[in-house]
């Protein structure tokens, strides 16, 4: 059997809308196989991982509350991956928004004013933006490939926050734990509905994050420049853009909102800073930004179904026993489906079995 | 005390080498395949637990390199077969990879691991210096410089090299004259996960014989850096990689040092040298551009679908 591809005259609505969902159940499925093969049974696993958490509205709010990070930080990343460049750093950047946000309550613990809290999310947007400027300017002053240095720095944030939570921020009344003093009520995201779950404001960002650069894609000329960018440099040098200016658009915007979300996770979900605050959101929005197809609203719809993916592993965790690693197994299946899946909008794929007969996958 | 030093960044580097060789024979025949660390974590695990599962580590390399091997053609299939971006799809790679290594490895956590002994060579090893360090080391570590021979050879003196550069440079031309550009391409994506397995057997049965997760800690991506260090060359691949070595054994011994002289260094900041360095090099090496455009194969993570 051989597999042939044949170039589509135009791109295939039909399956930019069906991939995601193909991959999708493409996942579930071998989900499924997984699960019968830890000795489980399917159908009752994947209902408890993916179906439970979405009955309870306590639940929904967690759901909320995990998809808030990885929406800010994939529509980022979108812009960043339509236009070329290659930021898989972000968790770094989230990290150092973390700390740069965290800064004025952890030094200024009695100040009660109003104005603390957006100014921790205008320092937490800088310092994000500021760490992705590295591989920017090293990218644009000395050519070197992005990808690589926005990844080492992934660990030198993570070991720098470390150091920071054990050394000079540990909070001296904290029994010795590695963490910070717990932020002043003012500083700390407000709850959207507090009367029936944690959900905090972090998730209106996210929409509104991805609405405006959904708005900039389709409408505005900078959203046609990243598009153009991406696909030809050269087509876009004709047009008088500059990809040298675009890395440093894509890689600042993607880079405040990591930083964005690093803060408003920070002081909305854990309320102090410690050693570790991210369950990867960095490396999974990766995946919601492919998944979402690298369009923003699309990124809504699958940055809340990667949130499912983190929340059903704990819960999988605590009602039959499997560990949580599962879900890293989901994300990581789910991703490579996706970019599977995505190879029937531009191509039509023949199956070729020996000798004559032909089956065509319809298209 | 300096043989002591010498030896632990020989099984520091050797890791190293291991990867950015194969990646190496993978980005030379046009592929980039950036799930580096994805296959040397899923090799760590399967040689932990097929050692562990019976008692020899000689069968756990093998299940290290077949492990690599076998999860390097998910990569294949993906940017090869169906001409998926090779970026995101080694992204994936390194995703999967450390999610199902932990559910590989995760009955084994905590379990004392079988080190791999080292082959001692009769009389040579009896050499002062250079017998210790070279005659008595693990059959991974002789594999590696065997492999920094062969693979140099390889591309530089044999016609398959010659027809694996010519598809890395321009896989159109390549098919023209009649390469199989695909087929070849597979052979080199899958030389470079079972290298990447190998280099993660040697983790988990030599470097610290036990399973922990995600114990591969970053060097699948510092390997990345260090075939762009080396230039696409084999030898520069081997002192890059013990150059690499040499600054992780030497944070350790840093952080000894500065505390028998009473200065205070963070060791967070010691442990981030190893990453720092790998930033620096890459400015260092690629801010020239010309050099690097003639370095590069031209056709490196370019898709291809052959015309019938």
């Amino acid at each position: 059997m051989r597999i042939e591809l044949q170039k589509r005259a135009r791109v295939s609505t039909l399956f930019s809308v069906l991939s995601p969902l193909l991959a999708l159940a493409l996942t579930l499925a071998f989900g499924a196989i997984m699960f019968w093969l830890l000795g489980k049974n399917p159908v009752s696993a994947l209902y408890s991982f993916f179906v439970e958490p979405l009955l309870e509205v306590w639940s929904l709010h967690e759901l909320a509350i995990k998809a808030a990070p990885l929406i800010l930080i994939a529509v980022g990343l979108s812009v960043c991956y339509r236009s070329n460049n290659w930021n898989i750093g972000a968790e770094g950047q989230f990290t150092i928004g973390a700390i740069t946000g965290s800064i004025l309550p952890v030094m200024y613990p009695a100040w009660h004013s109003p104005i603390i809290l957006p100014l921790m999310l205008i320092l937490g947007m800088l310092g994000g933006a500021l760490y992705a400027g590295i591989p920017a300017l090293l990218k644009t002053r000395f050519n070197t490939n992005e990808i690589l240095t926005s990844l080492m720095l992934v660990y030198i944030a993570q070991l720098y926050l470390d150091w920071l939570v054990r050394g000079p921020w540990r909070d001296p009344q904290g029994n010795n734990f590695p963490i910070t003093k717990t932020f002043q009520i003012e500083a700390v995201v407000p709850e959207i509905l507090s009367s029936s779950g944690r959900a905090h404001w972090a998730f209106i960002f996210a929409i509104v994050a991805a609405v405006a650069l959904w708005f900039m894609m389709r409408f505005m000329l900078k959203g046609f420049e990243v598009s153009v960018l991406g696909q030809s440099e050269r087509a876009g040098r004709f047009a008088g853009f500059s990809a040298r200016r675009m890395v440093w658009f894509s890689m600042l915007l993607s880079g405040a909102l990591a930083g964005l979300a690093g803060i408003s996770e920070v002081s909305g979900s854990i309320g102090h800073v410690q050693p570790v605050i991210s369950p990867g959101y960095g490396f999974t929005a990766i995946i919601v930004a492919f998944l979402g197809r690298l369009n923003p609203l699309g990124i809504i719809a699958s940055g809340l179904v990667l949130a499912l993916t983190y929340l059903g592993g704990e819960a999988a965790q605590l009602s039959i026993g499997i560990s949580d690693k599962v879900s890293r197994v989901f994300q990581g299946l789910l991703l490579f489906f996706v970019l599977s899946c995505d190879t029937l909008i531009h191509y039509r794929v023949r199956l070729i079995f020996a000798g004559t007969k032909t089956a065509e996958v319809r298209g | 005390m300096f043989e002591a030093i010498l030896l632990t960044v020989i099984t520091a580097s050797t890791p190293l080498v291991l990867a950015a060789l194969g990646e190496l024979v993978t980005e030379r025949s046009g592929v980039l395949n950036l799930g580096v660390e994805g296959m040397m974590i899923i090799g760590a695990a399967c040689a932990f637990v097929a050692a562990q599962l019976t008692g020899s580590p000689y069968i756990g390399i093998l299940a290290g390199i077949f492990g690599g091997g076998v999860f390097s053609l998910l990569f294949g299939f993906l940017t090869l077969t169906l001409v998926a971006n090779q970026v995101a799809t080694g992204l994936a790679l390194t995703i999967l990879g450390l999610g199902l290594s932990g559910q590989i490895g995760e009955a084994f956590v905590g379990q004392p691991g079988i080190k791999l002994q080292p082959i001692v060579f009769p009389f040579l090893s009896d050499i002062p210096f250079f017998g210790r360090v070279l005659f008595r080391q693990d059959l991974i570590f002789y594999v590696s410089i065997a492999l920094v021979v062969g693979i140099n050879w390889f591309l530089f003196r044999s016609r398959t090299g010659l027809k694996l550069r010519a598809i890395g440079d321009s896989h159109a031309s390549a098919h023209a004259l009649g390469i199989n550009v695909i087929r070849t391409r597979y052979l080199a994506v899958m030389f470079g996960g079972a290298c990447a397995g190998l280099a993660g057997a040697q983790l988990s049965l030599v470097y610290t014989p036990q399973w922990v997760e995600n114990m591969s800690a970053g060097r699948g991506w510092i390997a990345l850096a260090l075939v762009v260090f080396a230039s696409w060359r084999p030898w520069r691949i081997l002192a890059g990689g013990y150059l690499f070595g040499a600054v992780g054994i030497g944070q350790l011994h840093a952080q000894i040092v500065a505390q028998n002289l009473g200065i205070v260094i963070p060791s967070q900041f010691l442990s981030a040298l190893p990453y720092a360095a790998t930033i620096v090099v890459l400015i260092i090496i690629s801010h020239n551009r010309r050099t690097t455009l003639i370095n590069t194969p031209a056709a490196l993570g370019k898709p291809f679908v052959p015309d019938r």
